[in-house]
């Protein structure tokens, strides 16, 4: 039985409200099991045997955390021994310590075997098999526990996780992968002049620009090869795939301001969308339909948030117009559900990060400490990476705008130009 | 005379006659001789006197002259180098600016194979991305000015590098001043010439 299968029959018995699982906007998730509404479900992970077993339960617990939709109980070392015995969970020990569910992870031959107890019902709630790589802790294999962590979030909540995804940036000249948890940081160019990386939609392929020389590269991930999509004089920046990845929209200009330009994902020369009469045109973001795409013109003096049609046609002030050298905002990057556009404005002599909600054009600031820019959404619309100087240093920190919790994502040299990834199948 | 007295004629006779032997040897030809080879000497030193003094002499016109034209090229190359500054966001020509680039007009007219590289460069405080954009905006405006001067067109490159390599590094209002700026960097010139004023 696939796994989504085993999801749908465990919401069948589990929700008392089936479609509300879908929803968790104001209301808290509400899969039927025993927590209040509004509150995150407590979860167990059972201790893990193996030699791996604790980095298995420790990703776990970590990934469930930085979810912020499930509430991961960390079991004290005597809580841990006696949480689980020869006939199964400890019941009653795992109400006491509020668990709606508890997870039980086995090794196997294969790979790993993972169950899920509903502790109100003491029943299975669900099981399936994940096949792992022959190597322990690479990142195959920690990408396979991330699914595990995703799945679950997925039954507990109605919503898959974003355990299994990765965030580009920029850092000494080179772009670099990390994953979500903040684990295996790793360059995946050469030293150079790459800026602004983006993902195909498909997670296996990215693009970036170059500015020494000028150009927009596309590099696979999985084979290494990169080739250039396009090149010249003057400048190219900011390149994003469309939304159905066969095509590049990037910014180009010469000697008469930048404008948006796109171009086939295979090659082929580009093709101008926008007007901007010499202005600077920069920093497309798609909307998730692929119909509109937000970017920042000067065209009005200063940055602003722009949107238009695909073609380029129908422009539209997006930020409310502020009149003054000051008025700066930035950096784009439509959610994934649509209803928000995250972006950088100055705001007291610093970068601050806000949404503007596309319904009714409400602004919401994010963030207040230190300098924040370059913002980019998780794919479940919920979580969002920027760049930050809060502790000194520029990183990269997550931020859960529903609860306003922030973790740190990246330690070490100064980093810039982030981009989460869409869920990521396989690696 | 006794024969004690005649022996002492005779002493002395040979004495004074020997005495007068010696000043015979020793002042013959002997000094004439002495005085031709310090003459010599002399001549020659002179002439190598005059000849060093003439080389070093030579040598330092050379070297005057090379140090002339070294300087003269230090400020040709020093004119078309020269940066010029703007201001927050903008990328119109300041007066000095202009000034500066007036000043490289004459340069690269009179000096046809020197080309220009022409690179905008901005302050740290916008985002990567629209610094790109303004620092190319700041090259393409210098290029323009540059073209309406009468330097052709395909001798003025120009590229952005944004924000990537500020000239002094800091976060305060002079740091930022210093690195809204354009620099150039001549090409294809080996020996510039000095244009007629």
């Amino acid at each position: 039985m696939r796994f989504s299968t085993v999801c749908r029959a465990l919401a069948a018995l589990l929700l008392a409200t089936p479609l509300a699982a879908q929803d968790t906007t104001g209301r808290g998730v509400r899969i039927g099991l025993s927590y209040e509404p509004g509150s995150k479900p407590g979860v167990v992970v059972l201790p893990v045997t193996g030699a791996r077993g604790d980095s298995v339960r420790g990703i776990l617990q970590r990934d469930l955390d930085y979810g912020d939709r499930v509430n991961a109980i960390v079991l004290d070392p005597v809580s841990a021994r006696d949480a689980s015995r020869a006939t199964g969970p400890n019941w009653p020990l795992l109400a006491r310590l509020g668990a709606a569910a508890a997870v039980q992870v086995t090794p196997t031959a294969a790979g790993l075997h993972v169950a899920v107890y509903n502790v109100a019902t003491k029943q299975t709630a669900l099981v399936k098999d994940y096949p792992t790589p022959a190597t322990e802790g690479s990142r195959a294999w920690r990408a396979v526990v991330h699914g595990i962590s995703d799945d679950l979030e997925a039954a507990f909540t109605g919503i898959r996780g974003i355990a299994r995804t990765r965030v580009l940036f920029e850092r000494g000249k080179r772009i670099w992968v990390v994953d979500s948890d903040g684990e295996g940081a790793t360059p995946l160019t050469e030293v150079g002049t790459p800026v602004s990386p983006a993902w195909h939609p498909n997670g296996q392929t990215i693009t970036y620009s170059t500015y020494l020389p000028a150009g927009i590269s596309v590099l696979d991930l999985g084979s290494g090869r990169s080739r250039t999509l396009a090149k010249g004089s003057g400048v190219y920046i900011s390149p994003v795939f469309t939304p159905d990845g066969g095509s590049v929209v990037y910014a180009h200009g010469a000697d008469e301001g930048v404008d948006l330009y796109i171009s086939a994902a295979s090659g082929g020369g580009g093709r101008r969308l926008s007007v901007g009469r010499g202005s600077d045109n920069v920093s497309p973001s798609f909307s998730p339909d692929g119909r509109r795409v937000a970017f920042m013109s000067g065209r009005a003096g200063h940055p602003e948030i722009y949107t238009m049609d695909a073609d380029g046609t129908n422009v539209d002030l997006l930020t409310p117009l502020e009149f003054g050298e000051n008025a700066y905002r930035a950096s784009p990057d439509w959610s994934p559900d649509g209803r928000l556009v995250a972006f950088q404005s100055q705001m007291a002599g610093t970068f601050q990060i806000l949404t503007i909600n596309l319904r009714d054009r409400s602004l919401k600031q994010l963030t207040s400490d230190g300098r924040n820019e370059d913002p980019s959404w998780a794919p479940d619309g919920r979580h969002l990476t920027f760049v930050s100087n809060r502790t000194g240093s520029k990183q990269l920190w997550v931020l859960d705008i529903e609860s306003g919790r922030t973790r740190q994502l990246t330690r070490g040299a100064a980093v810039r130009l982030p981009a989460w990834s869409p869920r990521l199948s396989n690696d | 005379m006794t024969r004690r007295t005649a022996l002492l004629f005779l002493s002395l006779f040979s004495i004074v006659g020997l005495e007068a032997c010696r000043r015979k040897v020793v002042a013959a030809p002997a000094p004439l001789a002495a005085t031709d080879s310090r003459a010599a000497d002399s001549l020659d030193a002179l002439r190598s006197s005059q000849r060093a003094d003439s080389l070093a002499a030579a040598e330092a016109a050379a070297r005057a002259a090379a140090g002339d034209a070294t300087k003269a090229q230090a400020e040709l190359s020093a004119v078309l180098s020269q940066k010029v500054y703007f201001d927050y966001d903008r990328d119109v020509l300041r007066d000095d600016a202009r000034a500066a680039l007036d000043a490289k007009v004459p340069v690269l007219l009179a000096n046809p194979g020197v080309t220009l590289v022409i690179s905008g460069h901005t302050d740290e405080r916008g985002t990567a991305e629209y610094n790109l954009a303004l620092g190319q905006r700041r090259a393409a405006q210098v290029k323009r000015y540059l073209a309406g001067k009468g330097v052709p067109d395909e001798r003025l490159n120009s590229q952005s590098l944004g924000d990537a390599q500020p000239a002094v590094d800091g976060s305060d209002d002079t740091a930022y001043q210093q690195n809204r700026r354009a620099e150039f960097q001549p090409q294809g010139a080996r020996a510039l010439v000095r244009p007629r004023s």
